[in-house]
């Protein structure tokens, strides 16, 4: 992977409410057309990372650098325009609640580009349908399950074919078929659309299957513990904290679980 | 010591949970009896102190023979001793307690973790008036810029390049409009009714009812149909949007507008803005008329006119002007309802909670705003003449 262009450098990236430390000492470099794993207890700060890179939380300190600039030193219009490269799927969707599906995928669409009506409404069944939505079209938020939102949301999060997509815990909450599904949409992605992904999730079998870097963040410490595909990690790694968290199915929760999921 | 013991037949079955302590060679024995099952009292405090002193590497035992079942309090008690033991330097030896408690006490951190904590401000009388003052003046930036992307929205909507959606607009343009009739002419109906009235008993006393026509045509058309419509507006469509705002912002709506480089104030304030800044006047027209109507009502039991004399002596005695100063007025008040609830929302927390207290400080900066900026218009109306 190591010779492949960098997109995204994050680097010594510190995140905090207030006086709250939640990650620091952040650093990793995203490869282009790489599948890069957050990784951690909950409540560690996955989402927060998350959030921190797409413009959502500006960090304490730290630079997130995007092709040689640093988001946060950009003006608004800069980042927006970064931004316009990103696709983002949040953890609960984050549909448009007063829009049918199909105009939560239209909208950006209609935003920025020149498309007519009808070549956008194919581009939005097409969406639909690759996450297998397409009979929701005209559905309200508030009318479909929570892992139709979410599956909408992903619709939505391709509508631009984006250079980068951020997944948070895309298949949480999906059953073992959709979520096997999703994988391999993830995958088709990614070759199809030469797309490179971040994704935050705690489903390993997904992990193994689709990710090759990743980083461990820790709740305790406040830091990242170990870098690699979490294949490697769960091979290779001998941290206490990350051995528990890959080979969990095997053994009783950890102290360290424990302790992260106090903070949710 | 079986592990089951909790289970035998022998002992009692409502008695007291107890526990008693008492040191061995091998370091201390704490002996549990009883039936630990309800949520009782003193039994599950363990004193810090109650552990008898103790050389470092001793080890803490239990006997359990007398225990005669347990729930969750048995368990606080133990993870307390667990604890304390752990502050006495003993080793904690729990094989004597019932399997499944050990399991559940395996569980539990060894030590307290304190709470994460809260934000607090702890800071001098100086520093909160210093911040509260940077703070009143970094809002005012926020909202002043809102105004002007709002303004620069419109603009381009003008222009036909907007991110505005022509439904969402009607959609609000209808709630903010004609779904609000109904209470701005009863309260308006009302108010006229009550000014006529007050105005024909003082009236009365010098001859001059005929003047209740300009009373009630003046009052309500500079000041109190602008006013009323406008609180009524800064509770009903205000605290709307501040609602939905909010909303959106626990739903992480607003987020995925800005991750997409949807502008928030073209997308999101633009038509909540605008729908009120065009509805506003022609409410404010129409409870004008209602509370004239009001006016008349009263009137017309009261006193000796004939109706056509009534309305004939109204536009008579009010000018033009007067609705032109009201109209204007109610414009702002439009503007400032709007932009105050929008501004309310997007600063919202993300809980629940949030949205009602977004909704009511909505609500409650809309009603306090529009008298404030009343009273500005009649000094500027006092030192212009109007
Ligand atoms: N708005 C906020 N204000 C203060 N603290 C917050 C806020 N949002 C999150 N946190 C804290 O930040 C920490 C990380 O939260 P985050 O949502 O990033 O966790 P996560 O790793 O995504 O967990 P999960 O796997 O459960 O989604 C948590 O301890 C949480 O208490
Ligand atoms: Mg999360």
């Amino acid at each position: 992977m190591s010779d492949q262009e960098t997109l995204i450098s994050v680097r010594d990236l510190q995140l905090s409410f207030g006086p709250k430390i939640i990650q620091q000492k952040v650093s990793f470099d995203l490869k282009k057309g790489s599948i890069f794993a957050v990784m951690g207890g909950s409540g560690c700060g996955k989402s927060t990372l998350l959030r921190s890179i797409v413009g959502l939380l500006r960090p304490t300190e730290g630079q997130i650098m995007v092709g040689g600039d640093d988001y946060w030193a950009q003006d608004d219009a800069r980042r927006t325009a970064i931004n316009r490269r990103y696709g983002v799927l949040f953890q609960n969707g984050a549909l448009w609640s007063s829009m049918t599906v199909g105009e939560n995928v239209a909208l950006p669409l209609e935003m920025f580009t020149d498309l007519k009506p009808d070549a956008i409404e194919q581009l939005v069944r097409l969406k639909l349908g690759l996450v297998g939505m397409e009979h929701a079209i005209d559905l309200f938020p508030f009318e479909i399950s929570g892992g139709m939102r979410k599956r909408a949301g992903l619709a939505r999060a391709i509508a631009l074919e984006p250079d980068i997509l951020f997944f948070d815990e895309p298949s949480a909450g999906l059953d073992p078929i959709t979520s096997a599904r999703l994988d391999d949409l993830i995958l088709t992605l990614r070759d199809g659309l030469g797309a490179t992904i971040v994704i935050v999730s705690h489903e390993l079998p997904s992990l193994f299957t689709i990710a090759d870097d990743g980083i461990f963040l820790d709740a305790v410490t406040h830091r990242p513990i170990a870098h690699g595909s979490p294949r490697e990690l769960h091979d290779n790694c001998t941290i206490p904290e990350v051995t528990a968290f890959m080979h969990r199915s095997a053994s009783i929760p950890s102290q360290t679980e424990q302790k992260a999921e106090q903070h949710v | 010591m079986t592990q089951n013991s909790s289970t035998s037949l022998s002992t009692k079955t409502a008695s007291s949970p107890s526990w008693s302590v008492e040191s061995t060679a091998a370091g201390v024995c704490l002996t549990i009896k009883g039936k630990w099952t309800a949520l009782t009292g003193e039994a599950m405090l363990f004193p810090q102190d109650a552990l008898p002193p103790a050389k470092a590497g001793q080890t803490l035992t239990f006997d359990a023979n007398g225990l005669d079942g347990w729930d969750s309090s048995f368990i606080t008690f133990v993870w307390n001793v667990k604890r304390a033991a752990g502050q006495a330097s003993l080793s904690f030896d729990s094989q004597a307690l019932p399997a499944s408690a050990q399991r559940l006490l395996a569980l539990l951190p060894e030590k307290t973790e304190k709470p994460a904590p809260h934000q607090e401000n702890k800071e001098g009388i100086l520093a909160h008036i210093g911040g509260a003052t940077l703070n009143t003046l970094q809002e005012i930036g926020t909202v002043s810029s809102l105004a002007l992307q709002v303004v620069k929205g419109a603009v381009q909507a003008v222009r036909g390049k907007s991110s505005m959606r022509l439904k969402d607009l009607l959609v609000d343009i209808w709630n903010a409009g004609p779904s609000a009739l109904l209470i701005v002419s009863v309260v308006n109906f009302l108010v006229g009714a009550i000014l006529a009235f007050v105005g024909l008993l003082e009236l009365r006393k010098f001859a001059a009812e005929i003047y209740v026509t300009n009373l009630v045509g003046i009052a309500s058309a500079r000041e109190i149909s602008a006013i009323m419509t406008a609180i009524i507006m800064a509770g009903r469509t205000g605290g709307a949007y501040a609602a939905r705002i909010s909303t959106m912002q626990g739903n992480e709506e607003i987020d995925a507008l800005q991750v997409t480089g949807i502008p928030l104030a073209g997308y999101i304030l633009l038509p909540s803005i605008l729908s009120l800044v065009i509805m506003m006047p022609f409410l404010y027209l129409y409870g004008t008329m209602v509370a004239i109507f009001g006016g008349f009502v009263v009137s017309m039991s009261m006193m000796d006119l004939s109706p056509i004399g009534y309305w004939l002596s109204t536009f008579d005695g009010v000018d033009l002007s007067q609705f032109a100063f009201g109209f204007v007025k109610s414009l702002f008040f439009a503007g400032f309802i709007a932009l105050a609830a929008c501004r309310v929302g997007l600063k919202a927390g993300r809980s629940a909670a949030d949205v009602g207290i977004a909704a009511t400080r909505a609500v409650v900066i809309g009603i306090v705003g529009v008298i404030a900026l009343d009273a500005v218009f009649a000094i500027i109306a006092n030192a212009a003449g109007i």
